[in-house]
């Protein structure tokens, strides 16, 4: 029970770590692995088809593991950061479902410290997984980067459920870079949710649909603190046919600026996408710029996309009131419904999770 | 008096639409207001429950012996108004089970009401988003008798509802009224709905102001057979106090 084992671990640092998705007691998870700063402090399976470790060790032990790291940057043309340290490698064995998620966490914990991880994750032919990564900061973690790069490698018929929450605080800076490759018939469901304050936040991950009948949705949840910017966008490259893409996003500004890019690419006239943007902006200084971006060479293909942002509806409100909410109850139902946590297409378990996360933070930044 | 409507005038957008208007409602009472669309009618309920951009610029309002038009919406509803739009808000992500335990703890009474309303599956759905017209109606009932308020402001309960629908309504909502001191102002087109409840008084709302009153089934005969034309004619002789 990592509970136990992290006697270096005060109750403040485990709460934040628990508001980043940890479950600390492991006993709803199938796997896990934390790091913090530079320091891989823990990871184990208790399953067998799921292998987790760090990335060195995957690097030294594992003969494949050396074709995966950084192939998908390769496979782009894209360059990337290769001063990192530690990170973590998944590989999930083919065939294999598993019923509770895998969880791993990143922790800043010394002031100023750069973290610069490197994950590696492989999901097998037909294996099914949810995996939760938690990224937070401990209140000591002043003026702390993160930089996270992840490889996603999804075989045939491959189904990965990968929801990362944020938990960061005022003073830091955060650059995951994220890509995925996806085979034949794969389903890549990425959920991002960000709800406390962070510095600046700029990540665009990107999905290429390698194969035919391939998935990904990417959906994200953001609340904007004042002060706070969040460049935050999803890309989709639908190469192969009969692939399908979605791009869901809400964000809420409480003061800070949130940039909610999106990017649809196709590359096959035999493909279905489409890209949504929802922004709400609680207060005069907030902005919320939607950037939605689709690229076809292709005449009559399937992509749509729908934005829109404003300022919450009076007539919502006074819908409300006139049920007996006062007006601050009402404009926190409101944004409460509005950061839906139904548009994550989460497991039951994991939703309710998320739910009482999302329920504390908004209750706390009213 | 339970309501009490002295001379007031409500301007929206900048246009005056209701024209130094009076109206009274005893407890136990139920009044209901005919008139043509556009005449003012659902902007006196508006301004009865004080939504902004419906202020009463003068005249008065006294509910249960107190002046409540500087109060807040939410304020006049503690104090037992109740209101079931003509066109309800939708709203994306809060559901109509989230209103329904606000406005009522008891979950029983939830679930047999829903049921009764066919709503069931309605509950946990966004608020009245992608609700049929007569969906959104029953929902706007449903909310109004779980809030239990003193006085209801029905805005066209039964309007765009079938036969079978307004029957079930109309049942429910009788049996709310029939409970000691519940009165209601009922606005109404089709007139259907006075089958189900025992109305006293009716008037009739024509540009912006109250021009007859008598009992609600002559008026609403009368409308039916001769039109508003009837109404505007009589109102010398019959002012309303
Ligand atoms: N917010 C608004 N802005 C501009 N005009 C308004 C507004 N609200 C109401 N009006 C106007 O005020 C007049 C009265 O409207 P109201 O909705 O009260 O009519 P009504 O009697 O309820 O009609 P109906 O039977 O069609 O429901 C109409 O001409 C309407 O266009
Ligand atoms: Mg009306």
């Amino acid at each position: 029970m990592i509970n136990k084992e992290l006697n270096n671990f005060g109750q403040d640092d485990r709460d934040i770590v628990s508001s980043s998705g940890m479950d600390l007691t492991e006993k709803m998870r199938s796997a896990s692995f934390l790091q913090e700063d530079s320091r891989v402090q823990l990871y184990r399976s208790f399953i067998d088809g799921v292998q987790i470790m760090s990335i060195e060790e995957a690097l030294r032990n594992i003969p494949e593991a050396k074709s995966y790291f950084g192939s998908s940057f390769k496979l782009l043309g894209r360059e990337y950061p290769t001063d990192t340290q530690g990170g973590y490698f998944i590989r999930v064995k083919k065939g294999a479902t598993v019923k509770l998620p895998i969880q791993a966490c990143l922790f800043l914990k010394a002031a100023g410290f750069k973290q610069k991880v490197h994950n590696v994750i492989i999901i097998e032919e037909g294996a099914k997984v949810y995996l939760i990564t938690g990224c937070s900061a401990s209140k000591s973690a002043d003026e702390g980067f993160h930089l996270g790069i992840s490889e996603f490698f999804l075989k045939e018929g491959a189904y990965l459920n990968f929801t990362m929450v944020h938990s960061w605080k005022e003073d830091v800076s955060v650059k995951p870079i994220s890509i995925a490759l996806l085979d034949k018939g794969a389903t890549f469901i990425s959920n991002y949710v960000s709800l406390r304050p962070v510095k600046e936040i700029t990540m665009y991950p990107t999905a290429v649909l390698q194969g035919d009948g391939a998935k990904a949705s990417f959906n994200s949840l953001i609340l904007s603190h004042p002060g706070s910017l969040q460049d935050i966008g999803s890309r989709v490259i639908l190469r192969a046919k009969d692939t399908h893409a979605e791009i869901v996003s809400r964000a809420v500004s409480l003061g800070g600026k949130v940039i909610a890019r999106g990017h649809l690419k196709a590359e096959n006239k035999d493909i279905k996408a489409h890209l949504e943007c929802r922004g709400l902006i609680l207060s005069e200084q907030g902005t919320i710029h939607a950037i939605p971006e689709m690229e076809s060479d292709f005449r009559d293909v399937d992509m749509s996309h729908e934005a829109a942002i404003g300022r919450i509806n009076k007539e919502e409100i006074e819908y409300l009131c006139s049920r007996g909410f006062t007006r601050e109850q009402a404009q926190s139902v409101i944004v409460r419904g509005f950061m839906d946590v139904d548009i994550l297409g989460l497991p039951d378990l994991l939703k309710k999770e998320i739910d009482v996360l999302e329920e504390r933070t908004l209750k706390a930044s009213f | 008096m339970l309501l009490e409507v002295k001379n007031i005038s409500v301007n929206v957008a900048g246009k005056a639409i209701l024209k130094d208007i009076s109206l009274q409602i005893k407890k136990a009472e139920i009044a209901v207001l005919f008139g043509p669309n556009g005449s003012g009618k659902t902007t006196l309920i508006k301004a009865l429950m004080g939504f902004s951009g419906y202020s009463i610029s003068s005249g008065s309002v006294i509910f249960k012996d107190k002046e409540i038009s500087g109060l807040s919406i939410e304020e006049r509803v503690k104090m037992g108004l109740g209101i079931m739009y003509q066109h309800p808000a939708k709203i994306r992500g809060v559901k109509l089970y989230q209103i329904a335990q606000f406005l009522c703890r008891d979950k029983k009474k939830i679930e047999e009401l829903s049921e009764r309303l066919s709503l069931r599956e309605h509950l946990h759905r966004d608020i009245n988003l992608d609700f049929s017209g007569g969906e959104m109606k029953r929902a706007e009932l449903f909310q109004i008798l779980l809030q239990e308020p003193d006085l209801l402001l029905l805005d066209e309960p039964e309007s765009g509802v079938d036969l079978e629908n307004i029957s079930v309504m109309g049942k429910v909502l009788n049996e709310y009224l029939q409970k000691p001191g519940k009165s209601a102002l009922i606005i109404t087109h089709t007139g259907y709905i006075l089958d189900y409840i025992h109305a006293k008084n009716g008037c009739v709302m024509m540009d912006g102001k109250l021009w007859c009153v008598g009992k609600p089934k002559e008026i609403f005969e009368s409308i039916r057979k001769e039109g508003y034309e009837k109404c505007r004619e009589c109102h010398d002789k019959q002012r309303i106090e």
